[in-house]
Parts: structure tokens; C-alpha cells; sequence
């Protein structure tokens, strides 16, 4: 019970009942899909870069809990960062939610998906948005999946 | 739902639970309940027991050795032909393929069956199939121009036999469609389809997976041309499968694999084939997995499939009511006729979540599109959240499920 609690934590029910940066941006300058096929999530991320930042973001789709609520908390997370910058919090985001590198850097709100590391088959789910956005930034035009 | 059978369960439940060693671990320190039986079911003892004792006692190849093992081991593969043939009664045991699984029963007959079909020749299936009976059309329509049919289901889950008769025409080669549906529980009332496709001039692939474990098959009575089936969704091991074919239509097709086995000489000149079924098992078999594929069937017939069948329509009753009362659930899958199969969504709470929360529970069902997204595309959901009942499961055990729902349920408020 208490690692379910530790997943399903209140900041990641709210997120996930009001998404934050929902539906669609008309002037994004990068766009990408991400799908994961386990279970049949979709996510659309549209982005506008500036002066090689995030200026804006937005995203559409339908997804758990957990992938809906990191979509809308890395939404919150990456507004005014460079590319560089985003991989490089992908890298540490990653790294907690598999439970590698033990401790860790402090991310901030985004340490709620820590518990995420309990329940490796949910791994997908937290990281598809952070997928989606690296290959918006990176320019890429396909469909990204978490398979 | 019709009552599938009148007769009420003839076998003591917690008995037959011993049967089964898996049965008794424990996930998350809870007692395992196993609700995910269409995807693939757990295995009695005397399965396990066959498979070892294979090894440990008759290991060895079949069909072309002289000493005393092989011709032990080949003795035991071919008896448990013979047993598949009853199991379906099948005219003669020389029509039973052994094969992979009913995904490679599919594909062995879109590409030897429909070897010589033509650009616009077609193949009708229905909305409510399993990806295993979409894409091995799908590749003979991309490669060869072939035009796939689909007729439609409605609001139940039902096909819409008036839309299926209608696609039916000269053009039809073949009716490939599921008996039991995965994803939704529908029985299809296959014996009006066949015999409308029969009307039409079309061969007829039932894909049975999910029938065998619910409802006694017999392949003469359905007059169907092909049956596929999965050992390890019947209680037997993965790996291992049947194509039954008419012997008249399977000595007619081409051989799909090449290889040891399936010939009965080479030179480089001219190779003749082997007789069937021999034709199409290239290779040296799954033999374990056909040795313990018996010992399944018999496990089944032992029961009694009329018993089983019995067992489950009282729990997929039992379940559909009880999840009924809960909030915000919503069943997919009303068919009259309907095997164990209980699909459904909860308010506010994607499928994967339910998931999660239920294992914690030592609950395992199945969430997703179980490789069936066009049916739920015909919903217009991503996903379902689905328990599927085998012989083995008890109505505590539906409470338990009820009471994870309200866990779930508690974790969302």
C-alpha cells in the first residue's frame, strides 16, 4: 500500500485531473507524436522555440495517470529551457524514475514520479512525454515510441 | 447471456485448484488471483510433469531415428496427434498440423491456402478480430492485391449477420473469423456464418484460441475447413498449436516451410514432399510441447468441456453483476452469447492505473487494446481493463476483484 501511495502521490492525481499547457499550440515551430503501444497512449506535443528556447508548449492525448501527469508537469518543468538543457533534465528525469544513480539531484516537483522506480513496467508511461518533446526539439518528423 | 449449458458444474473447484502448483504463490504478499486467462492460462500439474518427464526419459528426435528413444518419443508425438484429432473430432488424425500457436495456424494458411489467390480475390473477417487474424491479410493484400473484407459488429459486440451475408460474394475465397472473441467475450454464431459462407462458395478459418478452453469443438458438426488453436491458452504449454485442415484441401496446398521432415526425398533435381500433416512441420518439432499439450487436452475432456463451460457462465454472471454496481464502470462485450470475458472502463481511471492498483492486490488482469484496436476504435476507447475466467477461478475470487475495484476507486476519489 504504501508504494502504491508513493506512485500515485496527490500532486500526480491532480496533474493528471486538471492537465496543466493542455491542447494545442497554432504557432509551434516543432511538433512530434509519441505513442506507446503496451497501452494504446497517444500524445501530441506541440512546441515553440525562441531564441534556442522553449518559449511555449502544449500537448493533447489520452494516457494513465502517470503519463498524463508527467506530460503536464514536464510542460511546467522545461518552459524557458534550451535543448541542452532539456536533455540534460531527460537525463536526470530518466535516471530517478528507473531508479539508477541512486539520490540524485533534488527535481523539484518532478520528484514525485520517484516512486515511479517501484514499478518498472510503468517506466514507459513516465517518460513517453519526455521522448515526444526530445524529438520535437530534435526536428524529428516520425512518430516516436516507446517500444 | 444464454445459459451456455444447462448442466451445473460437475467438478469440486477447490480440488482442481491443487491441481494447478501456481495457484498457491503470492504477489505483493497477497494470494494470487489469476484473472487473465485469455491471454494465457496456468498449468496443471500432469502439463509440467509430461514436459519434465520428456526429458528426463524420452529425449530424442522423432520420426527418423532407429533406437529405442526416438521410437518411443515419436510413438508419444504422434499419440498426441491422435488425441488432438479427437479433442476436435477431426475425421482422421493426419488432418491436425502442429504448429506455433493459432497466430502461426493463420498465417501457415493466408500463405499455402491462399498461395494461388489472385488481385481482387477476398477475404472476409470481422470487426472483432485479433490482430493475428488482420495482419496475415493485410500482407497478402499488400503483396498480392488481395481485398479484405470486414463486416461489422454492433453496440453488443454482436457481428451484424445481415452486413456479413451481405459482403459474401463469388469473389469471396475465405471466412476467416474468430470463434470467441478476445476482447469482448462474443461467441460468433459460426455455424450460420459457415453455412453462409458456404452458400457463397467460400472456405471457412475459425480461429479458436479463445473457444477451446470455453466450449466442447467439434469440427465435423461446424463443417468448418480450417480450426486454429494455442496449446497454452487450453491449460497447455506456449509454443505449441493446431491447424486442423480438411485432409482434401491441406494435400492440395503448396508446402509453406521447406526443410527436414517434410520431404520424402531431395536431390537437387527434384525434392518430393512428405504425405500430410508432414508436409507442413519442417523441422525438427516443439516435441516437449506437443508431450504436454496431451496431457492438457486430457486434462479438459476430463472435466468436461459442458462442465467448464457451466463453471465460467456462472462466474461471468456472478462478475458482470457485481461490477455492475460499481460506479462509473462501464462492460464492453453484451453478446447474448458470451464466453468468460469481462471488458470494462472506469470512470476518470485509465486502464493501466486499474492495472497497477489491482497487482497490488495480487489481481492480475489484462489491460490495453489486447491486440484488438480496431474494436476498440469501433468504442472509441484507447484501452479496456479486462478479467477473463478459466476453469479454475471462484466467485471469492470476483469479490476480490470487486474489492479492488473499490481500492481503485479510493486511490482516484
Amino acid at each position: 500500500m504504501t508504494d502504491l501511495r508513493e506512485l500515485y502521490q496527490e500532486l500526480i492525481l491532480d496533474h493528471y485531473k486538471s492537465p496543466r499547457n493542455a491542447g494545442s499550440l497554432e504557432d509551434a515551430t516543432h511538433a512530434a507524436h509519441g505513442d506507446n503501444p503496451l497501452c494504446g497512449d497517444r500524445l501530441a506535443l506541440f512546441v515553440r522555440m525562441k531564441d534556442g528556447r522553449i518559449e511555449d508548449l502544449r500537448f493533447k492525448g489520452s494516457g494513465c495517470a502517470i503519463s498524463t501527469a508527467s506530460a503536464s508537469l514536464m510542460t511546467e518543468a522545461v518552459k524557458g529551457r534550451s535543448k541542452a538543457d532539456v536533455e540534460a533534465l531527460f537525463e536526470k528525469f530518466h535516471a530517478k524514475v528507473t531508479g539508477e544513480g541512486a539520490g540524485g539531484e533534488d527535481l523539484g516537483k518532478l520528484e514525485v514520479f520517484s516512486g515511479v522506480s517501484e514499478f518498472p513496467v510503468r517506466v514507459k508511461c513516465a517518460t513517453l512525454a519526455w521522448h515526444t518533446l526530445k524529438a520535437a526539439i530534435e526536428g524529428h518528423k516520425d512518430t516516436v515510441s516507446t517500444e | 447471456m444464454r445459459a451456455a449449458v444447462e448442466t451445473r458444474p460437475a467438478y469440486d473447484v477447490r480440488k482442481v485448484r491443487e491441481d494447478f502448483p501456481i495457484l498457491s504463490t503470492r504477489v505483493h504478499g497477497k494470494p494470487l488471483v489469476y484473472l487473465d486467462n485469455a491471454a494465457t492460462s496456468q498449468k496443471p500439474r500432469a502439463v509440467i510433469d509430461a514436459m519434465r518427464s520428456y526429458y528426463e526419459t524420452l529425449n530424442s528426435n522423432i520420426h527418423r531415428g532407429v533406437h529405442h528413444l526416438s521410437e518411443l518419443a515419436t510413438r508419444a508425438f504422434e499419440a498426441a496427434r491422435l488425441k488432438a484429432a479427437r479433442f476436435l473430432n477431426a475425421a482422421d488424425p493426419k488432418e491436425i498440423v502442429f504448429v506455433r500457436g493459432a497466430t502461426e495456424a493463420i498465417n501457415l494458411v493466408a500463405q499455402s491456402f491462399g498461395a494461388g489467390w489472385k488481385a481482387g480475390d477476398e477475404v472476409l473477417v470481422t470487426h472483432l478480430e485479433h490482430h493475428s487474424n488482420i495482419v496475415p491479410w493485410q500482407i497478402l493484400r499488400d503483396t498480392r492485391g488481395i481485398v479484405l473484407r470486414v463486416a461489422p459488429i454492433d453496440d453488443r459486440g454482436e457481428v451484424v449477420l445481415e452486413e456479413f451475408e451481405r459482403l459474401l460474394s463469388p469473389r469471396t475465397k475465405l471466412v476467416s473469423v474468430a470463434h470467441v472473441s478476445n476482447a469482448l467475450g462474443t461467441v460468433n454464431p459460426v455455424q450460420r456464418m459457415i453455412k453462409l459462407a458456404r452458400g457463397a462458395g467460400a472456405a471457412v478459418l475459425l480461429d479458436g484460441a479463445q473457444a477451446v478452453p470455453h466450449l466442447p469443438v467439434d469440427v465435423r458438426a461446424l463443417d468448418c475447413d480450417f480450426y486454429a488453436f494455442s496449446g497454452h491458452k487450453l491449460y497447455g504449454p506456449t509454443g505449441i498449436g493446431v491447424l486442423y485442415g480438411k485432409a482434401a484441401l491441406l494435400e492440395k496446398m503448396p508446402p509453406w516451410q521447406g526443410g527436414g521432415d517434410m520431404i520424402l526425398s531431395v536431390s537437387f533435381e527434384k525434392t518430393v514432399y512428405n504425405r500430410i500433416p508432414h508436409k507442413f512441420e519442417a523441422g525438427t518439432p516443439h516435441i516437449e510441447g506437443v508431450i504436454g499439450l496431451a496431457p492438457a487436452l486430457d486434462y479438459v475432456t476430463g472435466l468436461g468441456l459442458a462442465a467448464i463451460a457451466a463453471h465460467e457462465h456462472d462466474l461471468l454472471v456472478y462478475a458482470t453483476a457485481a461490477l455492475s454496481e460499481i460506479q462509473g464502470l462501464r462492460i464492453y462485450g453484451t453478446a447474448r452469447d458470451k464466453a468468460g470475458v469481462l471488458s470494462f472502463t472506469l470512470e476518470g481511471v485509465h486502464p493501466h492505473d486499474i492495472g497497477t492498483i489491482l497487482d497490488q492486490e495480487g489481481l492480475a488482469i489484462r489491460t490495453g487494446h489486447h491486440c484488438a484496436q480496431p474494436v476498440m476504435e469501433r468504442y472509441g476507447i484507447a484501452a479496456t481493463a479486462r478479467a477473463s475466467f478459466g476453469l479454475y477461478n471462484t466467485r471469492p475470487e470476483v469479490d476480490a476483484l470487486v474489492a479492488g475495484l473499490r481500492r481503485v476507486r479510493e486511490v482516484f476519489a
